[in-house]
C-alpha cells in the first residue's frame, strides 16, 4: 500500500502529463503482482466498493476522536478522506499494514456489516498518506488527475507497446491483470482479445492548413463533412451493443435511445449528434446528453441521439479494417441500404474538384453541425491511432474576438515562474469587463517574457498564484463556438479558446462587446 | 503562593506586546521598547530598534546579522539554565528546540512560575538544543499547528522522498523553498545525515545565516551560491531558496525546476496545490498537535495561555482535561510560517 499511496500523493501534485507517465511507469516497474494490477484497476476506474460509504467512515472516526475537534478539522481541510487520514489516532501495538491486493480483495467480498471492522484495522496499520489513499480508493473517484487513457498509456509505455494495442485488449482483461503484466514483461503470450463487444481503437486525423492542401494529390482522396459532435464507436455483437467514446470509455448508459435501435452485428465508426428527423442540432444540444447516467424521458424527446456513420469496421464478425477506405465505404453503403437502421444515417461523400473548391466549401461550412472537411486517402486501411499521411482534417476558420486581459496565473513546470495562463473579458452593457474565458498558448519565449513582465508591472491584486491586472492589454482570442453557460457570470462560454495574437497596439475600449459574442450562440 | 500575585495581574498584553511589570521588561515585543527579552531570531519575535536586548548569545548573533546597526543599543547574553534577576523577578532561559538559540523564558515572581515558550518543537533537530520541560504554574504556548490534522511525519521520511524524487527525475533541478532562519540549515543538515554529500546550491538570501550557523559550530558541508553556477549544470542537484523565490524570475535559469517546499503547512494537500508545489515536504520547526498536547501534559501547568494559531482547538482540548485555557492575542505573530509562497 505504501508504494501505491506514495504514487497517488505524487500524482496529485504533478501537473505535467509526461511526468505523470514517468511516475506511473516507475511504479509498475518497482511493484509486484498482484498489487500493481490492482493499482492499474484503481487508476482506470475499474474498482467499486459499494459497501464503503462516507457515513461509515465518519462514524468510525468519531469513535476515535473528540467530535468537536473532528468537526473543526474537517472545516479546515474541506475533504473527508484527507481529514480522517490526518486526524486518525493510530492504535499503538502490532498493526498490520495491508497490501493493496488485500484491500481490493477483501473489500470486494465484504458484506456491509464487515466493512467498518476491516477499515478500522487498516486505518490503524497505515500512515497518514496510506490512510488517505485507502479512503480515496474506497470512496470512489481517486481524483489524482489521471484519466483512464493516461493510465493505459502508462502501462503501454511500461511494456513498450502502443496504447491502441492495450485498448483493443482491454475489454477482455480482468484485474489484477496478471496475464497483461506477464506479457508486457516478455514472460508470456499476449492476452486473448475478447471479440464480443470490444472497443477497436479509432483512426485519427492530422490537421491541414490551406497552404498544405497544394501538396496533397487530391485525386487519391475522398472528402466528407467533419461533423461537430463527439466521435463514437458502436459495437454490436451477439445481441449485445455498446457505445464507446473516442478513448474507449463506455458511454452506453447515456444513450439507451440510440442503442435500442440496434439489431445488427457490426462495428461502426461515426459521429454522435443530436438530430430531429435527420436535421442536426447544435453541439449545445448534445451537451445536454453527455455524461448523464440515466437520461429522462424529456431529454430523450428534446435531445434525441443520432449517429452519423463514417465507417464500417466489422461486419458480421468479419474484420474489414485491413481493406482500403473506398472498399469499406462500398460495404458500408450496401450494409446501410439493406438494414436502414433508425436514428442513423451515412455521412455524405463530398465530391472534390480542386483546392479552390475545398476552400470555398470550408468557408461555407457554417451550417449547424459541421466544423469542416475530412480528407481520407482512398487506399488507406483503418489504422489505430494517428498514422501519418492517411486522414486530414481541414477545419473551418475559427471565430476571433479581441478581449481584455483581466487575470494571469503562473504556469506549471518549465513555466512555473511565468504568468502564462490568462483570463480575459469583454465589455458588458454597463460598460464593465466580465470574464469570458481562460487560455494559454504556445507563445514564443520572447513574447511570453514580454507578457510576463507586463503582468508583473500591472498587477493590482494577488490571490495565491493568480494576479489581477489593470485592464490595459488586448488579446486576440480564437475559438470554435460560443455556448450559453450558467456557470459563468458573462452567461457565455467559448469552445476551445486559444490566444492567437497579442494586440499591444489596440486600445482596450475597442475590445469586444459581450452582446456581439452572445449573438454568435448557435 | 498568593492569589493577588497571580500572573494575570503582572504579565499583561500592552500595545507594545507582552509586558512583565515587576521585572519591567517585554517578551518578544513587536514595537521598540526600553528592555526586551527575545525568545528567538524569527522576525515575528525579534524586532529591530529595542534599547536593551536580553537573549541567548546565538539569538543575539542572529539579530545582529539580520538587523545590523538596528539590532539594538546594548546586548546581554544569557546561557541556557543560567538565572538572573530582572527587577523583582528571577529569569532564566531554557532551550525551546525551535531554531538555533531559541529559548523559553522562565519568569518567577511572588511564588508563581510562568514559562513563555515562544515557538518550539519536540522532535530532534541537528541544528539546535532540544526542548526542555519546565514544570510551571502558567505555560504560554504557541498554537501554529494546533489542530489534530497537523501531524508532522518523521523528517527522515520527508528527506527520503526528496532524494527519491531526485533519483527518478535526474534531469530536473529540485528547488526547495525553505525559511532562511532555521529551516534552511535544518534541511541541509538532514540531507547530510541522509548521505547527500554533493554541494548544495543556495539562494543568495540564505547565505548570511548559513555562514553564521557554520561560525556557531553547525557544520553544513559544501554550499555554493546557485546563481554562480550555470543553470544547465544544476540538473539533478538540490537548490534551496526562500519560498517566494520559487515563483520569482530567479528560478528561471535552472533546468526544468521541480518546486518543493519544506513547511508544516504542506500537510494539507489543498494548501500545497494552491501554491503550485509539486513536492510538498512536511518539515516544520513548530510543534504538531501531538507535540503540543504532550507538552501541555508534561509541564503540568493548571493554566495555559495560547498565542498565535488555532487557539480555540487547543483551549477546547485543555477544557476536556480540566486545564484552564485562555487565548492571548499577540499582534504580528506567526509570520515566518505564513510567509507568502506564491
Ligand atoms: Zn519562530
Ligand atoms: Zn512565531
Amino acid at each position: 500500500m505504501k508504494a501505491f499511496s506514495e504514487l497517488l500523493d505524487r500524482l496529485v501534485f504533478t501537473p505535467r502529463r509526461s511526468v505523470k507517465l514517468r511516475l506511473i511507469q516507475n511504479y509498475f516497474s518497482h511493484t509486484e503482482d498482484p498489487d500493481r494490477g490492482w493499482a492499474l484497476a484503481a487508476l482506470t476506474g475499474q474498482l467499486r466498493f459499494p459497501g464503503a460509504k462516507p457515513a461509515i467512515i465518519r462514524a468510525l472516526t468519531e469513535t476515535r476522536i473528540d467530535p468537536v475537534l473532528f468537526r473543526w478539522s474537517y472545516d479546515y481541510v474541506g475533504d473527508l478522506a484527507e481529514t480522517v487520514a490526518l486526524v486518525w489516532p493510530a492504535q499503538p501495538g502490532i498493526n498490520h499494514e495491508p497490501r493493496l491486493a488485500e484491500v481490493a480483495d477483501l473489500l470486494q467480498g465484504a458484506s456491509r456489516s464487515e466493512v467498518p471492522g476491516l477499515l478500522e484495522a487498516w486505518l490503524d496499520g497505515l500512515d497518514p498518506t496510506g490512510r488517505w489513499a485507502l479512503l480515496k480508493l474506497i470512496t470512489g473517484g481517486l481524483r489524482v488527475g489521471v484519466s483512464e487513457r493516461l493510465a493505459k498509456t502508462a502501462v503501454a509505455a511500461f511494456g513498450n507497446q502502443e496504447v491502441a494495442t492495450i485498448e483493443e485488449l482491454w475489454h477482455g482483461l480482468e484485474p489484477p491483470y496478471l496475464d497483461l503484466f506477464s506479457w508486457l514483461e516478455g514472460r508470456g503470450d499476449p492476452p486473448a482479445v475478447d471479440e464480443s463487444a470490444a472497443f477497436r481503437p479509432l483512426m485519427l486525423s492530422h490537421a491541414v492548413e490551406e497552404a498544405e492542401l497544394e501538396q496533397l494529390d487530391l485525386e487519391s482522396f475522398v472528402a466528407e463533412w467533419k461533423w461537430d459532435g463527439i466521435r463514437a464507436q458502436l459495437v454490436a455483437r451477439n445481441g449485445e451493443s455498446r457505445l464507446f467514446s473516442r478513448n474507449g470509455e463506455d458511454i452506453s448508459p447515456s444513450f439507451p435511445d440510440l442503442l435500442a435501435e440496434v439489431d445488427f452485428d457490426a462495428v461502426l465508426d461515426g459521429e454522435l449528434l443530436v438530430a430531429f428527423n435527420g436535421h442536426v442540432a447544435s453541439f449545445n444540444d448534445l451537451q445536454q446528453r453527455l455524461g448523464r447516467k440515466a437520461p429522462s424521458a424529456k431529454q430523450f424527446r428534446d435531445y434525441p441521439a443520432h449517429l452519423k456513420v463514417y465507417d464500417l469496421l466489422v461486419e458480421a464478425g468479419e474484420d474489414l479494417r485491413p481493406l482500403p477506405f473506398i472498399e469499406r465505404r462500398r460495404r458500408l453503403e450496401r450494409w446501410f441500404a439493406r438494414l436502414q437502421p433508425e436514428r442513423m444515417d451515412l455521412s455524405d461523400i463530398v465530391p472534390i474538384m480542386d483546392v479552390e473548391q475545398l476552400i470555398r466549401l470550408r468557408r461555407e461550412a457554417r451550417a449547424t453541425g459541421v466544423e469542416g472537411l475530412m480528407l481520407k486517402r482512398a487506399s488507406s486501411p483503418y489504422l489505430a491511432g494517428r498514422p501519418k499521411g492517411h486522414w486530414f482534417k481541414f477545419k473551418r476558420d475559427p471565430h476571433t474576438a479581441d478581449a481584455v486581459l483581466m487575470y494571469a496565473q503562473r504556469g506549471h513546470g518549465r513555466r512555473s515562474s511565468y504568468y502564462s495562463d490568462y483570463t480575459f473579458g469583454a465589455w458588458n452593457e454597463e460598460g464593465a469587463l466580465v470574464p469570458i474565458g481562460k487560455a494559454y498558448s504556445g507563445f514564443t519565449d520572447a513574447e511570453l517574457k514580454r507578457l510576463d513582465k507586463w503582468v508583473r508591472d500591472n498587477t493590482v491584486d494577488r490571490f495565491g498564484p493568480v494576479r489581477a491586472v489593470k485592464p490595459g492589454l488586448v488579446l486576440e482570442v480564437a475559438f470554435d463556438a460560443v455556448q450559453p453557460s450558467k456557470r459563468h457570470k458573462s452567461g457565455i462560454a467559448l469552445r476551445f479558446p486559444r490566444i492567437a495574437r497579442i494586440r499591444w497596439d489596440k486600445p482596450i475600449a475597442e475590445a469586444e462587446q459581450l452582446e456581439t459574442l452572445r449573438n454568435l450562440i448557435s | 503562593m498568593k492569589r493577588e500575585a497571580h500572573p494575570e495581574n503582572w504579565l499583561q498584553i500592552t500595545p507594545q506586546g507582552l509586558y512583565c511589570r515587576p521585572g519591567d521588561f517585554f517578551i518578544d515585543p513587536h514595537r521598540p521598547v526600553e528592555r526586551a527579552v527575545i525568545t528567538h531570531g524569527h522576525a515575528d519575535h525579534a524586532r529591530p530598534d529595542h534599547h536593551r536586548v536580553l537573549a541567548t548569545a546565538e539569538t543575539l548573533a542572529i539579530i545582529q546579522t539580520r538587523y545590523g546597526d538596528r539590532a539594538g543599543h546594548s546586548f546581554q547574553a544569557l546561557k541556557y539554565g543560567e538565572s538572573i534577576e530582572l527587577g523583582e523577578t528571577r529569569v532564566r532561559l531554557v532551550p525551546a528546540g525551535h531554531v538555533l538559540g531559541s529559548a523559553q523564558v522562565v519568569v518567577e515572581w511572588g511564588g508563581w512560575r510562568v514559562v513563555v515558550s515562544g515557538d518550539y518543537k519536540r522532535r530532534r533537530d541537528p541544528t539546535c538544543a532540544p526542548f526542555e520541560v519546565v514544570p510551571c504554574d502558567v505555560f504560554v504556548t504557541e498554537a501554529t499547528f494546533a489542530l489534530p490534522v497537523f501531524r508532522h511525519p518523521p523528517d527522515a521520511e520527508e528527506i527520503h522522498r526528496l532524494l527519491h524524487s531526485v533519483s527518478v527525475f535526474p534531469e530536473r533541478s529540485h528547488l526547495v523553498g525553505v525559511y532562511a532562519l532555521g529551516k534552511a540549515q535544518r534541511v541541509i543538515r538532514l540531507l547530510r545525515e541522509a548521505g547527500w554529500d554533493r554541494p548544495l546550491f543556495i539562494h543568495g538570501a540564505l547565505r548570511p545565516l548559513c555562514e553564521l550557523y557554520e561560525a556557531l559550530g553547525v557544520g553544513l558541508g559544501e554550499l555554493r551560491v546557485a546563481t554562480e553556477a550555470r543553470g544547465e549544470d544544476l540538473a539533478g542537484e538540490i537548490l534551496l531558496a526562500p519560498p517566494s523565490a520559487l515563483a520569482d524570475r530567479w528560478s528561471r535559469r535552472f533546468a526544468d525546476p521541480l518546486p518543493a517546499v519544506a513547511s508544516g503547512w504542506m500537510r494539507v494537500r489543498q494548501r500545497a496545490r494552491q501554491r503550485n508545489v509539486e513536492l510538498p515536504l512536511i518539515i516544520s520547526d513548530h510543534a504538531d498537535w501531538q507535540e503540543l498536547t504532550r507538552t501541555l501534559e508534561e509541564v503540568q501547568a493548571p493554566e495555559v495561555w495560547v498565542t498565535h494559531g488555532s487557539e480555540e482547538a487547543l483551549i477546547h482540548w485543555c477544557r476536556l482535561r480540566g486545564i484552564r485555557g485562555r487565548a492571548l492575542s499577540l499582534i504580528g505573530r506567526g509570520e515566518e510560517e505564513q510567509e507568502e509562497v506564491v
